[in-house]
């Protein structure tokens, strides 16, 4: 408690441990949000420090940082207390900095050895790559990781699982002093768990500070020894994982969130508007991305479709809006079965998609506010000779303010707004093409505590005017505050049914797991998700 | 933030040295064709002359017109590689119907089409050779730059086909055939030629098409971002396999102004037109990437080249140094083009911030 630079009395753990990498008052300012609000954070030598915090809280930021990918907007890093200006990912590497992204980012087209190397190669002469050496090394460090994946393996033949473990390797090869782990565990099996746990009790052994980010609780309280917990951009608490538990933590990640605190009010709910029957998509490489599903929606109803990633919830949603039209099964929409269509006849005939991932399948970047919000309904401005200025310019209108979006001027380009205001844009799209039915994929990722509250005031007011709407979301605690009736998805299927009444956490994660882990450790597996899921 | 202060902090109508950077960055093009302008009316005693201003506008056009095909497919993140050989089809379509008719050697007989006739086929043909291109693009997911890689030795080998590699000499027709006044097209003139009024028309309605219109503003959405505008019900296929068409017609009609300006028709009419009118296009401030631009842009894009090409020759600098010069300002352009997005992305967060 003596020595430790961390400011926040009280909450500072720092005993005899030293601080191999700190983070001074660091800040980040993006267009419209700010992720990091002078932030302090420890790195402990030789030890495993958790970072953790809700979707936003900025942690990947705070990591981006660390890693030389991004550069702060204020504060700056000590490194062993002399301060670092870290100029490319490249200089991290070289200041013994290494990460291991969530996402993968590996080269498929390579094999795992040259993708372990990529970038530093090894050539002694500086020419020729030698890659016996490079095969040799990598086998050795795939026999430390307990792997028998062949060096000449190209990655686009691996399991996403075994990817992952070719990117810790590709870590491991650099002679870390800090490693940066992202959710590493996102996309391994059980044991393959646990034999990285091994391995980062090795490397800890060997002097390697370990900045680990997870969502999973029950693997930070079993591996970490320093816990930092992160809510929106603030750093709220760091504290010995011996002298904390898992209900501090939520308790630390949530606060007093008035995301969480807002609940639909009770809508009048009226006769059924859309019925979908034994839709189902194929999965390359077999199987069902959405196996047989069936559901209705009523008037009124707000229904939330929670589950786990790639329960096959989006494909879902895809499919009833049309993009994939050869999706088996059939849609019927105020009782009418609908043919087999595409987006815009889908759209046309009422049914409308807000995706999951705005910036790729929700903006066109290079336009302006107003022509992203009209871009999904321009045949209505449309007179049969050209666009009527006057009346796309009072659907704008209608939208920033009935949406509250906050832009200077309707004409700016659409990158220049926070993530809200351009989650509000989609959504405003989406609404000017009057649909009966919205479908919205994870409409409150990546935006900030008010920005979310208002899009749920939105979708309830949508409710209220008659609108069928359904969301999918994979946070516990919106699904239960937001819908009147939950479906849970797990492996394609539909595996669980809830009225608001009757809805418990541990009910939909239970729902949400079946299907998963059956040969493994289940009731493991299952707890763990459920930590997991009431920390999103 | 919205409450008016009774003492405003910065007069709203005062210029600021952004507002004039952020004028002069946007009208660059023009005030280069100014500049241009400008120096060769001092240098060149009658650059300025009524004579002159009308040649350079018909070289102007031919460029211009083929420039506003080209922005279509380019706005949409594509590219057309063939409109230079589908230029020199169309004019050695035109120059077959007008030299030898159409032969029916089962009936034994030739029909001689009427000229507006001849023009309509030749503009058809090339136009649905834009669409075989758009449709290998769209249908099989070539790569454009391919796709059009591929159509460009194509027509041109069909121009060379035509007639075997010769030109089709003298295309006045016969007045007992009922199929003269070709030439008029590139010869006449209202007021001034022909080709310049097709250039003027062209511009104005690809102007409106591309601002005014569904089309026009879908062509903008699917080069920012195609998965988006497919996800918004934009018919990502249909709008793409139009835009090549548009390029097609485009080339169709430039092939038939050469060739009626020449009077006749030669099978490598056309060759790296393609390469000046991508490089209007992006004079012009249209990014290669797609979804920025403007047809106002290319045609003062195609003025500029041209105006340098033909004022460049006027004081006679060699033809070598001419494409050393027009090489650097098509780079120069593309830099400054650069510079201006990242400065108009600033100027916009900063309006954002300030609202807080």
């Amino acid at each position: 408690m003596t020595t430790a630079p961390t400011p926040l009395a009280g909450q500072s753990a720092a005993q005899d441990d030293a601080v191999a990498l700190h983070a001074d008052q660091v800040t980040k300012v993006f267009p419209g949000t700010v992720a990091l609000d002078h932030v302090d954070f420890n790195v402990y030598r030789g030890k495993v420090n958790a970072l953790i915090g809700e979707n936003g809280a900025g942690k990947s930021t705070l990591m981006k940082i660390m890693a030389g990918v991004e550069r702060p907007t204020g504060g700056e890093l000590l490194l062993d207390g002399k301060p670092i200006q870290l100029r490319s990912p490249l200089h991290a590497e070289q200041l013994g900095i290494g990460i291991i992204y969530q996402e993968m980012n590996l080269c498929p087209n390579l094999s795992v050895a040259e993708n372990i190397y990529l970038g530093r190669e090894l050539a002694p002469t500086g020419l020729v790559v030698d890659k016996k050496a490079q095969r040799t090394q990598t086998r050795a460090l795939m026999q430390r990781l307990e792997h028998a994946i062949d060096p000449d393996t190209l990655v686009s033949d691996l399991r996403i699982g075994q990817q992952q473990i070719v990117e810790i390797a590709k870590a491991l090869a650099q002679d870390v002093r800090i490693l940066i782990m992202d959710e590493p565990t996102s996309a391994l099996s059980a044991s393959e768990v646990e034999v990285l746990f091994k391995v980062i009790a090795d490397l800890k052994a060997h002097g390697v500070s370990i900045i680990y980010i997870s969502h999973k609780l029950e693997e930070i309280t079993q591996i970490s020894d320093y816990v930092t917990v992160l809510r929106d951009g603030r750093l709220v608490a760091e504290a010995r994982n011996a002298d904390i538990d898992v209900p501090w933590i939520i308790e630390k990640m949530v606060g007093k969130n008035p995301a969480n605190l807002f609940h639909k009010g009770h809508t009048e709910v009226g006769g059924e508007i859309l019925r979908v029957e034994e839709i189902t998509l194929p999965r390359l490489g077999g199987g069902f991305a959405v196996d047989h599903v069936s559901l209705t929606l009523r008037r009124g109803e707000v229904v939330g479709i929670y589950g786990l990633m790639g329960a096959g919830r989006s494909e879902l949603f895809e499919c009833l809006a049309g993009v994939h039209p050869d999706a088996g099964g059939q849609v019927f929409l105020e009782g009418k079965l609908l043919p087999a269509g595409n987006v815009s006849g889908r759209i046309s005939e009422g049914i409308v998609l807000v995706p999951e991932d705005r910036q790729r399948e929700g903006l066109v970047q290079s336009l302006s506010v107003a022509h992203n919000v009209l871009l999904a309904s321009l045949r209505n401005y449309f007179n049969g000779l050209f666009l009527a200025p006057r009346k796309e310019q009072t659907a704008v209108t209608e939208m920033i303010k009935g949406l509250t979006i906050k832009v200077a001027d309707p004409g700016q380009i659409i990158t220049s707004l926070s993530g809200g205001n351009q989650q509000k844009v989609v959504v405003a799209k989406g609404l000017l093409t009057s649909p009966k039915i919205l479908l919205l994929d994870e409409p409150s990722r990546g935006i900030d505590v008010a920005a979310k509250s208002e899009i749920f005031a939105i979708m309830e007011r949508l409710a209220a005017q008659g609108f069928g709407v359904l969301f999918i979301s994979s946070e516990l605690k919106e699904v239960m505050a937001m819908s009147d009736r939950i479906l849970v998805m797990s492996k394609g299927k539909i595996t669980g049914e809830f009225l608001r009444e009757e809805a418990t956490e541990e009910a939909l994660v239970a729902a949400s797991a079946i299907g998963h882990g059956a040969a493994e450790n289940g009731s493991k597996l299952a707890t763990a998700a459920t930590h997991e899921i009431i920390t999103a | 933030m919205s409450e008016t202060t009774a003492v405003p902090a910065k007069k709203p109508n005062s210029i600021t040295w952004t507002d004039v950077q952020q004028l002069l960055l946007r009208g660059r093009a023009f005030i280069a064709l100014i500049l241009v302008v400008v120096v060769f009316t001092i240098i060149a005693p009658n650059f300025l002359a009524a004579a002159n201003i009308e040649i350079m506008a018909k070289h102007v056009a031919i460029n211009a017109i083929l420039g506003i095909g080209m922005t279509f497919v380019i706005l949409t993140g594509g590219i057309d590689l063939s409109v230079g050989s589908l230029v020199g089809l169309s004019a050695m379509i035109a120059g077959m119907l007008i030299n030898q008719g159409i032969v029916l050697p089962q009936l034994g007989i030739i029909i001689y089409p009427h000229t507006w006739l001849i023009m309509f086929v030749a503009i058809v043909a090339v136009t649905l050779m834009g669409g075989i291109s758009g449709f290998i693009i769209t249908r099989f997911n070539v790569a454009p730059f391919i796709a059009t890689l591929g159509m460009l030795y194509v027509a041109r080998g069909m121009a060379l086909l035509i007639n075997n590699g010769y030109t089709f000499p003298n295309l006045v027709g016969r007045p007992e055939l009922g199929n003269t006044g070709f030439p008029e097209l590139g010869a006449g003139s209202f007021i001034v030629n022909y080709s310049i009024w097709i250039m003027i028309g062209f511009a104005l309605v690809a102007a409106f098409v591309a601002q005014r219109t569904p089309f026009g503003r879908q062509v903008y959405a699917i080069g920012g971002n195609e998965r988006a505008s497919e996800l918004s019900g934009v018919k990502v296929k249909r709008v793409k396999l139009l835009v090549y068409m548009i390029s097609g017609f485009c080339s169709a009609v430039v092939g038939l102004i050469i060739a009626s300006q020449l009077v006749a028709a030669h099978p490598a009419t056309g060759q790296f037109f393609e390469l000046n009118a991508i490089a209007a296009v992006v004079l012009g401030g249209t990014s290669l990437s797609g979804g920025r631009g403007s047809i106002g842009g290319t045609i003062i894009g195609a003025f500029v080249i041209g105006v340098l090409g033909d004022g460049l020759v006027m004081v006679g600098v060699s033809s070598f140094w001419q494409q050393v010069i027009k090489g650097l300002v098509i780079v120069l352009a593309v830099i400054i083009d650069q510079i201006q997005a990242r400065m108009q992305m600033r100027i916009a967060l900063q309006k954002q911030q300030e609202l807080g």
